[in-house]
């Protein structure tokens, strides 16, 4: 649209869909691959944006400010289900192809990121190696297809799906299914928005159905077991909302037909001329569950659907706040007999030798399968019981425990700008820092095992800050004057039977003085609780204004040297890290394009 | 040439001629802005809502909170940048922690003149 100024101020919603409407889905790669034969600068400047917010459906997604010609790369494994064999061939794929410019200093200059959908993200991926990355990933049946883009994303579930006691029923080949049937399929290729599927067996509701778009849990209904289904769920942008019940049962048979239909629905009513708006939480928000229901049954299946079955969801211990484990950390039996291992990663961040390692150790010990979780965690699964301690005396678990420290245990943090446009603070290197000084410094109250702080650079809500006992999202504030990196404080957030989103309690606290705020606040939980109350329940005890009196921000020991505008650098952690000194963008090589100038 | 303006992933860009030119997590001051009580007001971008053009000016609503009083909304149109050479498409950002203000007041400030 042309304008008598000559300026086009067509909104970007519509842009994005004219742009998704010229060339999208299993189309994008053949242009892909032309791009990486000829080279970054094959890219036409003017279609930068359209073929950025295209690449995204294969699982590319462009760095920021200073780091152009750089890609994050998202591989998808369904339920985190990283199959005998392709973790090696990840550690060499983040070996070779995702190693840039500047070393990171607490992660070295290789790294894969397990996140919290049960994915993986390389960075500094360049786009003439694309090709040679997506043949070595689909040699070994990985891909990043629909990784990211406005379609079915990673499938999310139990991660232990088909190896875990506390299973009604195996998730893991509907999961599966679902994966097979709805990527690359043309007919759900192009949603209004992102798709997010939960699929869950078991009694413990580690699938966090209720943030994602679409959720199966498991249900009985006369007998059978199948699941219940919720829709609507989501965290982002300071519109959070749970997944609600449409009262609906299906047996695991007909899950793909819900899928089917429940996608369809979204593709033809979801609000493609306003993203902000887009997301199916906005339909529901504007239908209710009944509505979504009776669309559903009349234009979107064939079939009569069932009233929802008899949940499980008072069983839940999953993030629930409660006394018992809320994550797979730790050494469990499986069903066979065998153990599953679960291994704390702190910030989901494991250099590219202890991948190598994680392989090696997978295959002798267990199947060579391992699992990610949605804590950004890794299980190896199968471990023989005649071998489980020789495993775990392995030096690998020094680093990566199954018996964690609880601060260790509990932090999760997004990319942050390190790489990320949208965030406003500096995340996991910051997250180390705090959980390693929490550690040092803090002592929980006797029994608490579980404590989860999760850490989000801005509102997009990555790192699921709502659902943890503390919250931290990414803000700004003046400190002396000077503006620093600083984060809203959320707290009693969680998951289980009646999940809770963290309220939002203390604001714009400079980042140096959170750990003195979380000192002071567990000095405070120790002192005032009820007995063995747990922190999710004390919280929800008191109304905002006493939760605000229970503590203050305060200076301590903690250093942070991320207190500046790290999004102003070209990479935050190097001695030069003035925007003008970037090398980007770069050739295939890494050496410094011309300048257009 | 056209100008083409824009934003991008999820609000975090201003696109000038399919190059990212503004970028959230700025600071900006605000002066006279009704946004909150402040003045100025000490406003974080978190998310550009809107494109628009006051030629030559390329102008934005921007989602976002004044980090002194906590106050949290969305501004009337901001100025952030000009095209410099309408042939070229060349942009300059205004820059951002200097004082700004609003498209209303700028207006009724005009019409006074």
């Amino acid at each position: 649209m042309g304008s008598a100024l000559g300026v086009d101020t067509l909104p970007m919603p519509t842009k994005v869909e004219n742009w998704k409407d010229e060339v999208y889905g299993n189309e994008i790669r053949e242009h892909l691959m032309n791009f990486a034969e000829e080279g970054w600068d094959a890219i036409p400047d003017d279609e930068h944006d359209a073929w950025f917010e295209r690449f995204k459906w294969w699982g590319l997604y462009h760095q920021r400010s200073g780091q152009e010609s750089y890609f994050m790369m998202r591989i998808g494994t369904p339920n985190g289900v990283i199959e005998p064999g392709q973790l090696e061939v990840i550690a060499e794929v983040a070996d070779e192809y995702a190693r840039g410019p500047a070393e990171n200093p607490e992660f070295g200059d290789a790294y894969c990121d397990w996140t919290t959908r049960q994915s993986i993200q390389l960075h500094w991926i360049k786009i003439e190696d694309v090709p040679e990355i997506f043949e070595k990933l689909e040699s070994v049946g990985l891909s990043t297809q629909q990784a990211c883009g406005d379609s079915w994303r990673n499938i999310v579930g139990c991660p232990v799906a088909g190896k875990d006691k506390h299973e009604h029923i195996d998730a893991w080949p509907i999961a599966e299914d679902l994966h097979e049937t709805f990527k690359g399929d043309d007919d759900y290729a192009n949603l209004p928005r992102k798709w997010k599927v939960s699929v869950t067996g078991c009694d413990e509701g580690c699938g966090q159905g209720d943030i994602n778009d679409l959720a199966f849990e498991p249900a009985e209904k006369d007998g059978e077991l199948g699941f219940n289904v919720r829709v609507g769920g989501g965290l982002s942008r300071k519109e959070p909302r749970l997944a609600r019940d449409i009262d609906v049962w299906v047996p695991p048979e007909q899950a793909a037909d819900i899928g089917h239909g429940m996608s369809a629905l979204f593709r033809e009513y979801g609000d493609r001329d306003d993203r902000f708006n887009a997301r199916i939480k906005f339909l529901m928000d504007e239908w209710g569950p009944e509505k979504m229901r009776e669309v559903l049954q009349e234009e979107f299946v064939d079939f009569d659907l069932q009233r929802a079955g008899e949940d499980m969801r008072d069983q839940y211990t999953y993030n629930a706040g409660g006394n018992e484990h809320g994550d797979h950390v730790g050494v469990h039996e499986q069903p066979d007999g065998n153990y599953y291992v679960g291994l704390d990663v702190l910030v989901g961040r494991m250099g590219v030798d202890d991948v190598y390692e994680l392989a090696e150790l997978a295959d002798e010990y267990g199947s060579g399968e391992v699992r990610l979780t949605q804590r950004q965690n890794v299980i190896v699964t199968d471990v023989d019981s005649d071998r489980l301690d020789e495993f775990l005396a392995e030096d690998l678990l020094e680093d990566y425990s199954p018996d964690p420290h609880p601060f260790m245990r509990g932090s999760i943090a997004c990319t942050g700008t390190e790489f990320c446009s949208l965030s406003i603070v500096e995340t996991k290197n910051r997250q180390v820092r705090y959980a390693r000084w929490l550690k040092d410094n803090v002592e929980l109250p006797e029994g608490v095992e579980d404590f989860h702080i999760h850490l989000s650079g801005c509102t997009a809500s990555c790192a699921q800050p709502q659902i943890a006992d503390i919250s931290l999202r990414g803000m700004k504030t003046r400190k002396d004057g000077e503006p620093v990196e600083a984060f809203d404080i959320g707290l009693g957030g969680g998951l289980g039977e009646n999940p809770q989103f963290a309220d939002w309690v203390e604001m714009r606290v400079a980042a140096d003085e959170v750990p003195g705020y979380i000192e002071n606040l567990l000095d405070a939980f120790k002192a005032e609780r009820d007995g063995d109350e747990t922190f999710r329940e004390f919280v929800a005890d008191r109304d905002e204004e006493e939760l605000q009196a229970l503590a203050d921000p305060e200076e301590t020991s903690y250093d942070d040297p991320y207190l500046g505008n790290t999004k102003m650098t070209w990479y935050p952690y190097v001695e030069d890290s003035d925007m003008q000194s970037s090398p980007a963008p770069t050739d295939a090589n890494d050496e410094p394009l011309p300048s257009d100038d | 040439m056209t100008t083409d303006v824009h934003q991008l992933d999820d609000g975090a860009w201003i696109s000038v001629n399919d190059s990212r030119e503004v970028n959230v997590s700025d600071l900006w001051l605000l002066a006279k802005s009704d946004f909150c009580g402040c003045e100025p007001t000490d406003f974080l971008a978190e998310g550009f809502v809107d494109t628009g053009v006051d030629h030559p000016n390329i102008e934005a609503r921007i989602a976002g909170r004044c980090i002194a009083c906590g106050t949290e909304g969305v501004t009337d149109w901001l100025t952030v940048g000009r095209v410099i050479d309408p042939e070229s498409g060349e942009f300059r950002g205004v820059v951002h922690d200097s004082v700004h203000v609003p498209a209303k007041y700028r207006r009724l400030a005009d019409a006074e003149q």
